[in-house]
């Protein structure tokens, strides 16, 4: 018997890997939630037929969402987590003890739980008593607060599930206002190559650009996601990520990482031209 | 193919077209896209199908014009839910018409009314509604006020009532019935924006649950039927066959089976689960309204307006706010809701703007307009001493609207049009209300408000010189001050 896990990353594009098994399988108020085993990625964490997390390569997505802004601002005290309740993000934080709490809100109560259930890996450190976990649509609650956080990184589901709110004006607009005077907000950006996601990356971005002075763009290499390569938003209120890095005093503090060191920090932001331009399209107007 | 059973399970105009559908008929009859063949783009663009039950009446469909079948089991069917007597499905907008010499009406009606008075001639008499000084919003007409109206024209054939208001204001409609029945006169409502309330024990009274004699109600509104379908309800004092004469006037004699099966899926819908599913939009409002209050600087209103009189009752499906304590016209914030947040509200006026919350939104929705008018309020705020105030101009009527109409008119630039009568609208749209209506007299106060209400950025509508520079008034002095229409 062959089990065939397979997502539509466009009409056109699928990507399949052979299950072993099914582990989870619920419908929570806001989607579905599937967890499988397999041979190549190891447990694989899905919602709404889209792959979140494997085993296997979430180190990629988890570091970078999270080490190019410790390393820019190693002063970050108090971090607010928007998504992110697979818990990958969080441990990557917690690898910092200057960091002395981590808000994480997570619309989805069941993720949690089901990640703890069976993606330890992930899920383990939630409950380090940094971290504090509120089970409420991060929309509504970013806009109750005002500066109080260092840092805000956007580890959402795609725009077009229940993190649509989260690629809006009025979150990012909240988010800045929410952000103490040295802020920075980190966003996932989605893939620059499939053209519908390439337009949800360009609006996003635009958004960004509009509420913050400092905005750059990063890449990375994730193998499960739709085309493979993954940006990031670094949005910020004072620093530039490259030449206002100290990158020895990171390297001082000798974190282990699998993917993120600083002269890649340097190189991720070096972007194909074509990205460049979808970029320079939406800077321009 | 008249159905035996009759029930509200039952949706008679989607069962025929599925049945029209199978038969896989040779379609040598209009409309000739022929099912989306002729029109590949069409159909590609609207689906097939939707393009395969966009037919013409036949046999099997029934006729809107004279309902013998389907139609007429649906519109049996509609008229049990909404409690009436009788029931006819409007593909052509709510714009009724009722003869008569005179009717009651408040000066806050949509400029439908106003048209239908224009094609039956009736004249106008106006209760002025009341206003609310703070919110620049006009609420319902005193009960005591349509009383006097009524003694004071004891020929007048009918009443007119908004029930609600766009902003979800409700004049004391039981009384006013009452009232009027017992000086012989018809209680006609405008339901446009109260499809709600014969679905649910928490809303307002209906028209047809007090005894009144017409209902005009846009389901397309709030009722979930596509856009340009609505139901005219009658009660039993009604002459229906006469009713139908009327409408088939000015209805289409091609109605859109899209339009009249989306009203008979949405009356199965709002009979078998309206309880439930207004229940769900009120609970979304009352959720949006406690958040924005919240925020501080903002007022979304509620039932707090209650009065007893000029607001009867009070509509909480509708989701009002008022916008000039943060400085900005309502039309303002309107416009950056859309240009910047993607954020597209019903309407915007010089003091409030309105969401129209229905059956189709969604939590996340709300925290998203919630959001964007916290964002909104910490970088857009202004100083709200610098806004006009008024809304509500009593207007000085010179002849009827019909008179004033079809009368000898002449091109005047705006600004020399004070003192003369109008002959065409003047109108911010939406919401609709018109600020002039024909006969009505130019005042300076209504220029100003219009120029005011032109550079906060409303969309003026009426005169037939678009740019709005040039007004059509009755050209005064002649013998034949009248043109026959």
């Amino acid at each position: 018997m062959e089990l065939w896990f397979t997502e539509q990353h466009t009409p056109n594009v699928r990507f399949s890997i052979k299950v072993d098994k099914q582990l989870f399988s619920e419908t929570s108020e806001f989607q579905r939630i599937d967890i499988f085993e397999s041979a190549e990625f190891g447990r694989i964490l899905v919602l709404d037929g889209r792959v979140q997390i494997t085993e296997k390569d979430e180190f990629v997505y988890h570091e970078m969402i999270t080490h190019v802004a410790m390393c820019v601002n190693p002063a970050i005290k108090k971090v607010l987590l928007v998504g992110g309740g697979d818990g990958g993000t969080a441990r990557e934080l917690l690898k910092y003890d200057t960091i002395e709490k981590i808000d994480l809100v997570e619309i989805d109560a069941m993720v949690v739980e089901a990640c703890r259930k069976f993606i330890p890996q992930t899920a383990g450190c939630l409950d380090n008593p940094r971290v504090h976990i509120f089970f409420e649509d991060g929309l509504k609650f970013i806009r109750r607060v005002e500066n109080e956080y260092d840092l805000i990184i956007v580890d959402s589901t795609d725009p077009f599930g229940p993190g649509e709110g989260l690629f809006t004006k009025e979150f990012y607009g909240n988010c800045y206002h929410a952000l103490t005077a040295d802020g920075i907000m980190v966003n996932q950006h989605e893939n620059p190559y499939y053209s519908r996601d390439a337009v949800a990356m360009q609006r996003a971005h635009k958004r960004i650009v509009n509420s913050f002075l400092i905005s750059r763009v990063y890449q990375c290499h994730i193998p499960t996601y739709p085309s493979g390569h993954w940006l990031f938003g670094f949005a910020s209120k004072k620093f530039h990520p490259i030449s206002d890095v100290d990158f020895k005093r990171w390297k001082s503090l000798n974190l282990q990482t699998k993917y993120y060191n600083t002269k890649l920090h340097r190189g991720a932001f070096s972007l194909p031209t074509y990205v460049e331009k979808l970029l320079r399209e939406v800077e321009e107007n | 193919m008249a159905i035996e059973y009759l029930t509200q399970d039952r949706a008679p105009i989607l069962e025929a077209l599925e049945k029209m559908k199978a038969a896989r008929l040779v379609p040598f009859d209009v409309p000739g896209h022929k099912r989306g063949r002729g029109n590949r783009e069409l159909a590609e663009f609207l689906g097939q199908d939707c393009l395969d039950v966009d037919v013409n009446s036949m046999k099997m469909l029934d006729n809107l014009c004279h309902p013998i079948s389907v139609i007429r089991d649906a519109e049996k069917l509609a008229a049990e839910a909404f409690g009436a007597a009788n029931s006819f499905f409007m593909v052509g907008g709510t714009t009724s018409s009722v003869p008569g010499e005179k009717i009651i009406l408040p000066r806050n009606v949509h400029r439908s009314a106003i048209n239908a008075l224009i094609l039956c001639g009736a004249t106008p008499v106006y209760v002025n509604p009341q206003v609310d000084e703070r919110l620049g919003i006009s609420l319902g007409m005193k009960t005591s006020e349509v009383i006097a109206a009524m003694e004071k024209n004891p020929e007048a054939k009918a009443v007119l009532v908004n029930n609600p208001t766009y902003y979800g204001i409700c004049s004391d409609i039981e009384s006013l019935t009452k009232a009027a029945h017992a000086r012989g006169m018809k209680l006609l409502a405008d339901e446009a924006h109260g499809t709600q309330l014969y679905f649910s024990s928490k809303l307002p009274k209906s028209a047809m649950s007090v005894g009144a004699d017409m209902a005009a109600v846009s389901v397309h509104k709030s009722g979930g039927s596509l856009t340009q379908s609505s139901i005219l309800l009658t009660g039993e004092n009604i002459n229906t066959g006469y009713v139908h004469q009327i409408i088939n006037l000015t209805q289409s004699t091609s109605a859109s089976y899209l339009l009249m099966s989306s009203l008979d899926i949405s009356r199965r819908n709002l009979a078998l689960h309206g309880e439930e599913i207004f229940n769900g939009v009120i609970d979304l409002v009352e959720y949006a309204r406690d958040e924005i209050n919240s925020l501080g600087g903002y007022y979304a209103y509620g039932r707090e307006l209650i009065d007893g009189d000029a607001v009867f009752d009070f509509d909480i499906t509708k989701l009002s706010i008022y916008t000039r304590t943060i400085g900005l016209a309502g039309i303002e914030v309107y416009d950056i809701l859309r240009d910047d947040y993607d954020i597209q509200m019903e309407l915007g006026d010089i003091a409030n703007i309105l969401a129209y919350i229905s059956i189709g939104d969604r939590k996340k929705d709300i925290e998203r307009l919630v959001s964007a008018l916290a964002d909104i309020k910490r970088n857009y705020r202004k100083d709200p001493s610098k806004l006009l105030k008024m809304e509500y101009i009593d207007p000085i009527v010179d002849a009827t609207p019909k008179e004033a109409f079809y009368a000898k008119k002449k091109s005047l630039p705006l600004e020399e049009t004070i003192g003369e009568t109008a002959a065409e609208f003047l109108m911010c749209y939406p919401p609709g209300i018109p600020v002039l209506a024909p006969g009505e007299r130019v005042t300076r106060e209504i220029l100003d408000y219009i120029r005011y209400a032109k550079r906060k950025g409303c969309q003026i509508t009426g005169p037939e010189d678009m740019t709005i520079r040039r007004l059509q008034v009755i050209r005064k002095g002649n013998s034949d001050f009248y043109t026959n229409p």
